[in-house]
């Protein structure tokens, strides 16, 4: 479970994410929904540790994340930015064993090969395995990077952003391996996504933001309602049911 | 991963064999006379060369770790210009005879000191506020360059001729003036910086991947950015004081070693690196002392051929 209290983090004079408290359950999938600016990616970062916050506590299963070793949240939590961009020439495979570095330190067991062949098979990169990065496509690379947090085998997945660059049948592919990951691997996804339609098709919970705070928070039904998204995106959105699925309308 | 793994460590090997081919070269090319004398001689000459090809190698790498960036080197950044900005200083307010005077061991630990702090202050300030932009990086190091040099170039001008002329002697890195009483101390020093490096060697290949990715990994990211910094400091503080400023020799071999091994894995860079740097450093010593006859040219061979590799760094990463 990861419990967010009273989190605050301003940039400038303006604040990014102001007094969030949240709690994320175990297992499924969560997407944070909410405009541009409204301090979704922020969030995800300050619950990751890659950024400091300015006050508020931020545990993982009871684990603060200001007094726990960097090393032990690594075996808990793992996150994966939009824009990942490597100095170093490396192949698909090193990418992924970089994922049991918090277990391994750089030396590969036999037992953290058999991972990293795992989390290759899990995203079908079998054939780009030796690849370089360099080589591939933009939803290649993607696909590499979420193998590697994968890899990194943590009970909790934070992804930002994970379908941006991604064409519809790649989006889609990505949507259906959080899920499978979920319900497979048994992990917590809390993932950030623009596309509402996504977000209602593929997840158990969502989070609206707007202007630093969680303005909604509960199961996909309850969100995905005309006068809900409407309140949080400040214009007028449909909702249609189709196969059971809550489908949103906002393209006049 | 087996094919470029087998490639690196061919390099490696090739490397090692030159090297040693290098200091056997130095040591035996040419001795008349008593042998134990010469190899006394030459064997000291030899470890502070290999002991400068050491500390720059690995600075550089290193610092190339840390910023995330092949084109960077801790020289780059203004070094040369400050350990020639003490020298003036010195000799501009207590006059060259005191720089001339002065035991080499105490100049030589003042330059270390000043300028690790030197190093020390930039790096906090350049790395651990907020966001690095390499260009914002790149444009300091060439401002305090240029305002190192301008203030070094502003007591030149009022200084006495004569002492002027004696100065700027000994701001051309030179290979062969190392001086041997220096060199116990050095090693001391390289030695601890290189015992902390190792402790943290498993995790210069996940820094690579960036401060957000490292952090993810477990990597406690401020505090090993403040170690590597300042075992860099150090080491480009130790050769600096020794051998003078050469700018671009980190790159050249660091380049190479790069090209060698055709992956960037720190456990093929750094050997290659710094073997790369003994043969440049060794075997071009004995090239030019026992085939030419020449002396000091080895430092402006050198960075001719380093500031090339920087301008076609440069072009290709523009192009890319």
């Amino acid at each position: 479970m990861i419990v967010l209290r009273n989190l605050h983090k301003t940039y400038g004079s303006h604040p990014s994410v102001d007094d969030v408290s949240l709690t994320i359950a175990e297992r499924g999938v969560t997407s944070i929904i909410g405009p541009n600016g409204a301090g979704k990616s922020t969030l995800l970062s300050l619950v990751a540790r890659l950024i400091d916050k300015d006050a508020g506590t931020v545990t993982i299963d009871g684990l603060n994340i200001d007094t726990t070793r960097s090393e032990v949240l690594a075996q808990r939590l793992s996150i994966l930015r939009q824009d990942n961009h490597i100095a170093s020439r490396l192949t698909v495979r090193d990418l992924v064993s970089f994922g049991r570095y918090p277990y391994s330190r750089g030396r590969l067991t036999a037992a953290d090969q058999a991972k990293v062949a795992e989390a290759i098979g899990f995203l079908h990169l079998e054939d780009l395995a030796e690849r370089f990065l360099d080589e591939l496509s933009g939803g290649q690379r993607q696909r590499a990077h979420i193998a590697m947090v994968l890899c990194q085998d943590t009970d909790y997945l934070l992804l930002d952003e994970p379908l941006n660059n991604l064409d519809m049948k790649h989006a889609r592919g990505m949507m259906q391996l959080i899920r499978r990951a979920a319900d497979e691997l048994g992990k917590t996804v809390v993932l950030v996504l623009h596309d509402i339609n996504f977000a209602s098709w593929y997840s158990d919970h969502i989070v609206a933001m707007r202007a630093g705070r969680v303005v909604h928070s509960g199961p996909c039904v309850d969100i995905m309602q005309a006068g809900v998204l409407s309140s949080i995106y400040d214009m007028d959105i449909r909702v249609q049911e189709i196969d059971g699925k809550r489908i949103s309308l906002f393209y006049e | 991963m087996p094919q470029p793994d087998r490639r690196a460590r061919l390099a490696i090997a090739v490397l090692a064999t030159l090297a040693i081919l290098s200091i056997a070269a130095f040591m035996t090319l040419g001795v008349k006379g008593n042998w134990g004398f010469v190899l006394e001689y030459r064997g000291r000459k030899v470890l502070g060369l290999c002991l400068v090809a050491y500390s720059v190698a690995v600075s550089t790498v290193l610092f190339q770790t840390v910023t995330g960036n092949r084109i960077l080197t801790p020289s780059i950044m203004g070094f040369d210009a400050l350990f020639v900005l003490i020298r003036t200083t010195i000799a501009f307010f207590f006059g060259f005879g005191v720089l001339a005077q002065t035991s080499v061991q105490l100049q030589f630990g003042a330059e270390v000191l000043v300028m690790t702090g030197f190093a020390a202050l930039l790096f906090k300030w350049l790395f651990l506020r907020g966001q690095r932009s390499l260009h914002l990086m790149v444009l300091v190091g060439i401002v305090f360059g240029v305002l190192f040099r301008n203030l070094s170039l502003f007591m030149q001008r009022m200084m006495d001729p004569v002492e002027f002329q004696s100065l700027q002697d000994t701001f051309f890195a030179s290979f062969s003036r190392i001086d041997p009483t220096l060199l116990g101390v050095s090693f001391a020093i390289v030695a601890v910086a290189s015992i902390l490096a190792l402790r943290i060697a498993h995790s210069f290949d996940v820094l690579m991947l960036g401060r957000e990715t490292a952090t993810s990994l477990g990597v406690p990211y401020k505090r090993r950015m403040v170690t590597i910094l300042g075992i860099i400091a150090v080491l480009v503080s130790v050769s600096t004081a020794l051998v003078g400023p050469i700018t671009f020799f980190g790159l050249l071999v660091v380049s190479l070693a790069h090209v060698l091994c055709g992956d960037g894995r720190h456990r093929h860079i750094l050997p290659a690196s710094v073997l790369l740097g003994i043969i440049c450093l060794v075997g071009g010593q004995t090239i030019l002392e026992r085939v030419f006859a020449f002396d000091t040219a080895l430092s402006i061979i050198i960075e001719f051929l380093g500031g090339i590799i920087f301008i076609l760094l440069l072009v290709r990463g523009a192009a890319r």
